[in-house]
């Protein structure tokens, strides 16, 4: 908005002071989220704060999908879950199939890469159709590997999965320990929330939002859509596997149940209840269905914990299609424009500049 | 790959288009040949080596062909609400277990498997009723959000039908009249006194077959030859057209989704009777339809059928010949359609 006389709209990018660029609520979180630790029990540390941030950053990857390219994809999880079969197989597992016992240096930049593959794989059967038919095309290719992870036991052991996966230990820390693993998942989730911030305004991401809002017209430009797609793809691929490599070393273990279609729509609803507008969205929604999933036995006992979820879901897709993002924007403080605002300006600048280049 | 995808979607040209109905037609002749051939003729050794006995091969078939009838009874529902209402039902599957709950629940209590069977179809087309009229009514347009909240809707679904049938696994009995084996006319094998061993087959699955069969033609007689079929397929065309020229859609829009719920409950019923029921098999017939309409073409009848035809079949062929990747095999087939038509077998171009 041109009254803020502090917006970097007005100002030469190089005057930016590096609270300007950050944010001030990205810094206050920022802080927060470091000093966590010191307040919270190892509890709180692990199973709600690494476990949010974990699942923040699969639905992070669909959050990426479906908000830039608008693609809804419900095969996340499955990416996620093939990072984990990697790691399974490659590292050291208790299963006594498989098991190579490769050091970690080496399996998890080959899960991660596995995974991003399958996930571009996945993205380039999908995007073959447009809109709702990828909804329901990924549904296919997850619940398909569901069965295939469950029925094979040459490859992926079967029903029982691969036990006893643990997280290296370097530098003479164990990454699974509370304090270490909850900055470990601090840590790639900031780094893949801060590529998903900064590749929203490059020109490729832009480029993807253009696709999303108008495919036809970007063809006849003579951009290449499936190809601007499919990279998107193998981009989310990149998150939701590097969050499937936190995934397994959290669970300690990976089983077809690890990528039912429960735990895929469960990406989707955290996803959704957080928003999809921007990054922070499925971090949000993480947390509320973590918490949700730790104190419903409080409420409704652990056993319908589903329904619970299921009818918050509900409510929020009909009272507000942007998740709590979206209650956010309707029902903020008004103090509180100025950061959102400042953001959506600055990507702005930064996209025209993108685009004239 | 990116080209490729891109130059799929080419028209035919006209003038090829009859010798290349010719040659598809001849082929399938050919196929259709040597398929009779297989089911009546005596195996030679050789082919029995293959494919391990005509008995295992001819079960797969007849299984296969139960399986397709199946899922068509599913899959014929979520086609004809998508084709429509551009309304994609993920909660369909919750609808097929429904009605096999419900279907186990009044045939225990009435004592009569058919009242079960009605039981579950007329339930199950109140409950398509009021989602129609209570929830999708109000997020008309809006593709993405109906989707979502069917997401929901199964997810409650799922857990309330866990909370209150519980996790053990229900089996609809049939009555005596459907029980038993049929000796078919069909020689599997010829011992060496001489005798012939004759295909035996549930009589049931023969029964489920044969009344998809009349179903599906129903709904075709439908679609095709009706006043409310001639609405629909206006409908699925142009639906403010339909609405312009003075036919309250919402009526027809509300009909088809009671009639697609409730041939998901009587699928439901009619398959629990087949196999059984328990929690988990709504995410499997829920595949089994979003495959099938994926392969058969979005909101075709005809389709429908092609597609639970050609799962069934590979499904219970693959069960049989390759047990651990017969998931594998639906899978392929399904990328395989994507890669060579997106649309599916019968679909449209939209």
């Amino acid at each position: 908005m041109s009254d803020l006389p502090l917006s970097p709209a007005q100002k030469p990018a190089g005057a930016r002071s590096w609270i300007e660029t950050l944010g001030l609520a990205h810094i206050l979180l920022g802080l927060f989220l470091l000093i966590y630790p010191a307040m919270a029990s190892d509890f709180f540390l692990t199973q709600i704060g690494g476990y949010s941030l974990v699942l923040g950053m699969i639905s992070l990857s669909l959050m990426l999908l479906a908000g830039y390219g608008g693609m809804v994809s419900l095969a996340q999880i499955t990416v996620a879950g093939a990072a984990g079969y990697v790691v399974a197989i490659f590292g050291v597992n208790n299963s006594g199939v498989h098991g190579f016992g490769w050091p970690w240096w080496v399996f998890v930049p080959l899960a991660i890469a596995i995974a991003s593959l399958v996930s571009a794989l996945i993205g380039w059967i999908a995007v073959r159709t447009e809109g709702i038919y990828t909804i329901m095309i990924t549904l296919a290719v997850a619940t398909a590997c569901f069965y295939f992870t469950q029925q094979n036991y040459a490859l992926f052991n079967g029903f029982p999965g691969y036990n006893g996966l643990r997280a290296p230990e370097v530098f003479g820390v164990y990454w699974r320990d509370p304090v270490p693993f909850y900055y470990l998942c601090l840590a790639m989730a900031t780094l893949a929330y801060a590529a998903v911030l900064y590749g929203a305004r490059s020109t490729f991401g832009l480029t993807l939002q253009a696709i999303r809002d108008n495919p036809r017209r970007m063809r006849a430009i003579g951009f290449n859509v499936t190809a601007h797609k499919v990279f998107a793809w193998w981009l989310a691929g990149l998150i939701a596997g590097a969050a499937g490599v936190l995934l397994v070393w959290f669970n300690g273990r990976i089983s077809p149940g690890t990528i039912a279609v429960g735990p895929a729509i469960n990406i989707l609803v955290i996803a959704i209840i957080g928003g999809l507008r921007h990054p922070i969205g499925p971090f949000l929604g993480a947390v509320v269905v973590t918490l949700m999933q730790t104190f419903a036995i409080d409420i409704i006992g652990a056993e319908r914990f589903n329904t619970l979820i299921g009818l918050v879901f509900l409510l929020i897709v009909f009272i507000s299609p942007d998740g709590i993002l979206g209650l956010w924007e309707r029902f903020r403080p008004q103090a509180g424009r100025e950061d959102w605002r400042t953001f959506r300006t600055a990507t702005k600048q930064v996209g025209n500049k993108g685009r004239k280049t | 790959m990116a080209d490729a995808s891109r130059s799929t979607p080419k028209p035919l040209s006209q003038g090829q288009g009859m010798t290349r109905r010719q040659g598809v037609g001849l082929g399938l002749l050919v196929l259709a040949a040597i398929f009779v051939w297989m089911v009546f003729a005596q195996w030679p050794d050789w082919l029995n080596a293959i494919l391990i006995s005509k008995k295992a091969f001819l079960s797969a078939i007849l299984n296969g062909l139960t399986l397709a009838g199946l899922y068509f009874l599913v899959a014929s529902g979520f086609t004809l609400v998508f084709g429509l209402m551009r309304n994609v039902n993920l909660a369909h599957g919750s609808l097929y277990l429904l009605g096999a709950y419900i279907g186990y629940e009044f045939a225990e209590w009435t004592g009569y498997w058919l009242l079960g069977v009605a039981a579950g179809f007329l339930i199950l087309a109140v409950v398509g009723l009021v989602m129609q009229v209570l929830v999708f009514r109000r997020l008309e347009g809006d593709d993405l959000r109906q989707t979502l909240v069917t997401i929901g809707i199964s997810v409650v679904a799922a857990d309330l039908m866990l909370a209150y049938w519980g996790g053990t696994t229900y089996q609809i009995l049939t009555p005596e009249w459907l029980s038993g084996a049929v000796q078919l006319p069909i020689v599997t094998a010829v011992r060496s006194n001489g005798t012939e061993v004759l295909l035996v087959y549930p009589f049931y699955r023969i029964v489920v077959l044969v009344s998809a069969i009349v179903i599906g033609v129903g709904l075709w007689a439908l679609v095709n030859r009706t006043r409310i079929g001639a609405m629909i397929r206006a409908g699925v065309d142009d639906r403010d057209m339909l609405a312009a020229s003075g036919v309250n859609v919402h009526v027809v829009f509300a009909v088809v989704f009671a009639l697609g719920a409730g041939l998901a409950g009587l699928a439901g019923v009619v398959g629990g009777s087949a196999l059984s029921v328990a929690p988990g098999e709504d995410v499997r017939y829920l595949l089994a339809s979003l495959v099938v309409v994926i392969v058969g073409g979005m909101g075709s009848i005809v389709g429908a059928a092609i597609g639970a035809l050609i799962i069934g079949l590979a499904e219970q062929i693959g069960l049989v010949y390759f047990p651990t990747y017969g998931v594998v095999l639906t899978f392929v087939i399904m990328v395989v359609t994507l890669a060579i038509r997106p649309q599916g077998i019968m679909g449209g171009t939209r």
